[in-house]
């Protein structure tokens, strides 16, 4: 009986001596962590887990990247929860400084939406140009549109659109609101044989096993905005400000934008993003 | 049934290539759900045998809160404890949000009612004058309880066995308070989860069957010290 | 013989939920001797034996072991650790019999060694050396109980205490362990409070016996004393005695009296005054059955007897007689078939004056 004690006390033992171990895992010290909080898309992509690397190695900080939507991103800043945000939803962004959550909003970088759907195209809205009007040919037809329904920018971008073709899809038969992210939400999509509105980087990356095609592209409309935003430190004393400052230069750093100006070409054929850092909005898409 | 054949494929593949990020993140999910399971195995054994040996008010309200515990919704667990342990919440200064160790500790949560609930069962179930005989032998109250959970060595490892599988298997909780970092809290559960929103679904699979794998060969060591036969 | 007193009780009472389940006004347990409780269900035998054993704490009242009280959760462990139990059911642990007859020996940290030479001997003692290494969960209901009993011995308690120990055993498993225990007993000189159901055990297993009903004493004394002289109906009809009867004392001399009993006299042994209102208890045992006519026959008490009925009583017969009061007589089966005796046969039933307990009715 006490060689069975002495065995249950090793065991304790060791499960300190790895708790310990994992606790010294983030023992960095606490000014090297980053809380980032991005949208799915970035991190579907796979960008991030191309950029990441070289900030942490170039910087020592540790990035904590929270891939979750726009909106849910911007929350997290409000609360404090993050100190830096990199996300695509322009006007809650623009809110978000006004309110002064934000400070240091800065473009990044673009690539547009697209709206896919099965190549048998119901709704016919091949035959538009205009993003809005092809929303209220779907209407009209009452063909299914899946929306991510998540606050993303994505969803932002929307419900814009929706808006300006005159529709009110809430509660429609023919709408359903998936809440979840954009990878998600094709898959239910191209499974369901409806139309969606999606960013061409995370189409790309799924185009191989989706079975749907690109119906609509290349309207102003669908310009997708990448922007990022610094915590402002003076409502959450908390914030990591100078981590966040260091990860939204690195991200308009002309190294990282170089970077950002290959990043799928290999893969994909064209690049997925299209690097803006300067720019002014009025100019992009031109 | 052809993307599930891809999927076994790919398991074997990253498995037998020793794929550096899928070894890291199977050691990963080993090691949190190994901790909290051994956690809840303290926790909730000497709890369960407690409640079970003793008579006081409210024995059988407390009863009823540990069987309830046993069905605790897990995204509910990581949402309190996400509000307990982010910022600005009461235990924001320990900063281990987006960690593994919050993990841990969610995890620990639940399945420490589930070891509990079913010691308690274990412990209940033995003769009611086995307690009595061993105390008449000699014994101090310690080793009668030593005694005790020694003789119901099978339902208690049943109750650990349950618990680690309680865990093991957990996503929801994991993703809110782990973030699933990559190479730092991602494990086999969010990782399936992020794959197959990313419409990469064989590598899904293939981390689904790892899971399973790691599952089995912990429980059949389990088993093994479970079943073993006295005397030898 | 005087033996010292191992353990006294003092006015203990037991509470369970509010209701008094215990209620000892005094109680000697001596040294180096078998005492017995009997009395029927719900009696409070177990929690005596319980309270005994220092696994239960009196709501009032003192415990003496040795002279010392045990009033303390301390005192009460000391005194567990001079005590065992054996309960009804052997409760063994899921491994070997070796391991089981251990246990509290191996609380005790004794060597490896010394716990092999009492586990041993324990063994050796109740004949069950083969099965050490067996599994406990594999012995039968006999095996599994001796392994209970050489347990208890193992740990060498100053005394033991048994609840209703041979009930679930079948009749030879039992007859076999009472008569093995027996020389045990005798031969460690253990002191011994065993809770039994059964009149046989009793007689054969016990020097004194103390009769509990509703948690209470009823009556305490010898083996002989509580059989032969019980000294109330309840008492009487627990420990056997089957015929009861209702008379008054008609007269004294020296020593012997004469009771009116249902218009007839019987004669008997004792001291009550003439007007007194009595039980006159016979046991089956003392009634001999003769074929004879009343007159011829020699003894105090003789009676024309008609057979009311004849009962097959295991290895003889229960005859239930109308001697113009209602007798029980017992009778070989030989000699009921020799004698010719069957229901509505009319013999003599008779019995000694000695033979005759009288006790006080109110």
């Amino acid at each position: 009986m006490r060689i069975l004690k002495t065995f249950k006390l090793t065991i304790f033992i060791m499960v300190l001596i790895l708790a310990a171990s994992v606790m010294s895992a983030q023992a960095a010290p606490k000014q090297k962590n980053i809380i980032l909080a991005t949208t799915t898309s970035t991190q579907d992509t796979g960008l991030l887990d191309v950029l990441i690397p070289i900030f942490e190695k170039e910087t020592g900080y540790f990035v904590k990247t929270i891939a979750v939507g726009s909106g849910q991103a911007m929350a997290m800043g409000q609360k404090g929860e993050a100190d830096v945000l990199l996300v695509h939803s322009p006007d809650a962004e623009k809110k978000f400084v006004d309110e002064g959550f934000g400070v240091n909003r800065r473009l990044v970088m673009h690539n547009d939406f697209v709206i896919v759907g099965a190549g048998s195209d119901e709704a016919k809205i091949k035959n538009t140009k205009s993003a809005a009007g092809a929303f209220k040919l779907i209407a009209v037809a009452e063909v299914l549109f899946v929306s991510r329904g998540d606050n993303s920018g994505t969803h932002s971008q929307e419900k814009k659109l929706w808006k300006a073709a005159g529709i009110n899809p809430e509660g429609q038969k023919w709408y359903q609101q998936t809440g979840l992210g954009m990878g998600q939400t094709l898959n239910v999509a191209a499974e369901k044989k409806g139309y969606t509105l999606a960013d061409r980087g995370t189409y790309l990356a799924m185009k191989k096993n989706l079975g749907m095609d690109i119906l609509l592209e290349g309207d102003a409309a669908l310009l997708n905005i990448y922007h990022v935003m610094e915590v402002n430190i003076a409502k959450w004393p908390k914030v990591n400000v100078e981590g966040a400052k260091a990860f939204a230069d690195f991200m308009v750093s002309k190294k990282t934008q170089t970077i950002i100006k290959s990043f799928g070409l290999d893969k994909y054929g064209s690049p997925l993003f299209f690097p803006d850092a300067g720019k002014k909005v009025e100019d992009l898409g031109k | 049934m052809e993307l599930i054949f891809q999927g076994i494929i790919k398991a074997f593949e990253l498995i037998v290539s020793f794929d550096s990020e899928v070894l890291g993140i199977t050691w990963l999910s080993l090691k949190v759900s190994g901790i909290a399971t051994f956690i809840s195995l303290f926790i909730g054994v000497s709890i369960g045998t407690a409640v079970a040996l003793t008579n006081f008010w409210g024995k059988r309200l407390v009863i009823s809160l540990i069987n309830t515990g046993m069905g605790l919704p897990p995204v509910v667990v990581g949402l309190f404890v996400t509000i307990m342990i982010w910022r600005n919440g009461p235990l924001g200064f320990m900063e281990i949000l987006y960690t593994p160790y919050a993990m841990i500790i969610a995890q620990a949560i639940i399945a420490t009612p589930i070891v509990m609930g079913i010691s308690l069962a274990a412990i209940q179930n033995l003769p009611s004058n086995l307690r009595l005989q061993i105390l008449s032998l000699g014994a101090s109250r310690l080793q009668m309880v030593w005694v005790l959970i020694k003789e119901a060595k099978l339902p208690l490892l049943a109750a650990v066995m349950a618990g680690f599988g309680g865990v093991i298997s957990e996503v929801g909780a994991s993703i809110m308070v782990g973030g699933n970092i990559k190479g730092y809290s991602r494990v086999l559960t969010t990782a399936t989860v992020m794959e197959t929103g990313k419409g990469n679904f064989d590598i899904a699979i293939a981390l689904g069957i790892i899971l399973l794998l790691l599952a089995f060969l912990v429980n059949l060591l389990l088993t093994q010290i479970q079943q073993r036969q006295h005397p030898r | 013989m005087k033996s010292k007193t191992l353990i006294k009780i003092e006015n203990i009472i037991v509470e369970r939920s509010g209701v008094t389940v215990l209620d000892i006004g005094e109680l000697n347990v001596q040294q180096g001797r078998i005492l017995a409780l009997i009395g029927p269900n719900g009696a409070g035998k177990s929690t005596l034996l319980l309270t005994l054993a220092g696994l239960l704490k009196p709501s009032q009242g003192t415990l003496y072991f040795q002279e010392l009280p045990v009033d303390t959760n301390v005192g009460r462990a000391i005194l567990r650790r001079n005590v065992a139990v054996v309960f009804q059911e052997p409760l063994l642990l899921n491994t070997s019999v070796y391991k089981n007859v251990a246990m509290g020996l191996k609380f005790r940290h004794l060597s490896n060694g010394e716990i092999k030479r009492n586990v041993e001997n324990a063994l050796d003692y109740f004949g069950i050396r083969s099965l050490t290494k067996r599994s406990a969960k594999t012995l039968s209901g006999g095996e599994a109980k001796r392994v209970s009993l050489a347990r208890a011995f193992a740990i060498k308690p100053r005394l033991i205490l048994m609840d209703e120990a041979f009930n679930s055993l079948d009749p030879p498993t039992r007859e076999t362990l009472i008569d093995d225990l027996r020389h045990i007993l005798e031969e460690t000189k253990i002191t011994a409070v065993l809770a039994l159901h059964d009149r046989e055990e009793t007689l054969r297993l016990a020097q004194d016996v103390t009769v509990m009903a509703d948690g209470k004493i009823v009556q305490s004394g010898t083996t002989s004393q509580i059989f032969n002289e019980p000294d109330s109906e309840f008492v009487a009809s627990f420990v056997g005695t089957e015929t009861i009867l209702e008379g008054t004392v008609k007269s004294k001399n020296i020593g012997l009296m004469d009771i009116s009993v249902a218009g007839k006299t019987i004669s008997a042994v004792g001291d009550f005054l003439p007007g007194q209102n009595v039980y006159c208890c016979l046991r089956p045992e003392n009634i001999i059955v003769s074929k004879e006519m009343p007159e011829k026959i020699s003894a105090r008490n003789v009676f024309g007897a008609k057979v009311q009925k004849v009962i097959r009583q295991g290895f003889f017969y229960k005859l239930l007689l109308d001697c113009g009061f209602p007798v029980v007589a017992y009778i070989t089966m030989p000699s009921c078939d020799d004698l010719g005796i069957c229901e509505g046969s009319v013999i003599s039933a008779s019995f000694k004056a000695t033979a005759v307990h009288v006790m006080r009715r109110e």
